[in-house]
């Protein structure tokens, strides 16, 4: 009974080395954002920067940009979510009225 | 154009000396010019590993403090006439090990050598990355083990931010290898698999070199396994991991042991 019990139920998902894999991904995922000096000082400026250029024409507030970036083999993936709300866009759609420098 | 090859892997007792030897070993049998170099100051092994244990007289750090002259410290091999070794120190203190030390030894290697291959020390310390610092590749050896991954994760985001190349701003091109790995035992799902570790890293696979006595048995004798039993599954895995290192692209293979029934009856006894 049990060891017909333990040969069905036995997922995949139930092995120790999936078990382990799980761990390194969550614990890899801290750890790297943590420790990779390089590319959080990256994300730091470009999260600066890209708030600078967005101020010049909505108004923002600074939490709701978020950066992040994932390390892949041949290419990274950089993710930058903005966040504007509706008194933001009536900014940038009043800075766009023609002719005012004319 | 010489290459600098780093063997690292964070990690210690992974395989990284029994690495480099085999490699450095494989890539000297097809007539290149080939050092292989301990960085591992106080506790060197590499020696050992090749057999010139007894014919060590000068060292890195002699060289490095002007003592001698690299010629006086370079060991043959003679077994293979294109191979050499330039040994650690093994009574020296670590601090011993200048990073301009090091840069002035390796410029002139380079000079000599189509094939540099270090051997870092264990650690994250100044052996560690002295011995990356001038790297144009680097081989991240990995054992199918969460610890051994996770420090693996920490060398590859040294060698993207700390080397000479990283810090031009040129890209350092990195390799996985995984060693001691089960076949059976990751089907079974009781060891991490090569596809699980190559997706955690997310590095190109230069080679897996299968668990085996015979890596045991070359280093009881002081050879590297490539020489020791060139037809084993260890050597037969670091030949080709040679080829790719070399720039080929081929399939990676897990080579097993070739063992049939009459074999594992009358070799018991070993040889």
């Amino acid at each position: 009974m049990s060891f017909l019990d333990s040969f069905f139920s036995r997922k995949r998902s139930d092995t120790s080395s999936n078990v382990a894999r799980d761990r390194l991904q969550i614990l890899l995922a801290h750890e790297r954002e943590a420790q990779e000096g390089g590319e959080s000082t990256l994300l730091r400026t470009l999260h600066a920067e890209i708030l600078e250029v967005l101020a010049r024409h909505v108004s923002i507030d600074e939490d709701n940009v978020q950066i992040k970036l994932d390390r892949g083999q041949k290419c990274s993936k950089l993710e930058i979510d903005i966040q504007v709300p509706q008194s933001g866009l009536r900014a940038q759609v009043s800075t766009m009225t023609p002719n005012e420098d004319l | 154009m010489a290459k600098i090859v780093v063997v690292t892997s964070g990690k210690g007792g992974v395989g990284k000396t029994t690495t480099t030897a085999a490699l450095g070993a494989a890539l000297a049998r097809s007539g290149q010019n080939v050092v292989v170099v301990d960085f591992d100051v106080g506790l060197r092994n590499l020696d050992l590993i090749m057999g010139v244990e007894r014919r060590v007289v000068f060292d890195l750090i002699n060289v490095i403090q002007d003592e001698a002259t690299l010629n006086q410290a370079l060991i043959r091999d003679k077994r293979c006439d294109t191979l050499s070794i330039l040994p650690a120190s093994q009574t020296r203190d670590k601090d011993a090990l200048t990073s301009d030390g090091v840069a002035r030894v390796m410029k002139e290697l380079r000079e000599r050598f189509d094939w540099i291959l270090c051997d870092s020390p264990a650690g994250i310390e100044r052996g560690a990355r002295l011995a990356m610092h001038h790297a144009d590749y680097a081989v991240i050896v990995t054992n199918p083990e969460v610890s051994s991954v996770r420090d693996s994760d920490r060398i590859i985001g040294m060698l993207d931010s700390q080397t000479a190349r990283a810090q031009k701003g040129e890209t350092i091109e990195k390799h996985l290898l995984v060693t001691r790995y089960d076949p059976s035992r990751a089907a079974r799902g009781e060891m991490l698999s090569v596809e699980d570790v190559v997706g955690i890293l997310s590095l190109p696979l230069l080679g897996v070199i299968p668990e085996s006595e015979d890596v045991l048995k070359a280093s009881n004798v002081g050879a590297p396994v490539t020489f020791a039993s060139p037809e084993s599954a260890p050597a037969i895995a670091y030949f080709e991991a040679v080829e790719r290192l070399e720039g080929k692209d081929i399939p990676v293979t897990i080579p097993t042991e070739k063992r049939g029934l009459f074999d594992r009856i009358f070799k018991k006894r070993g040889s």
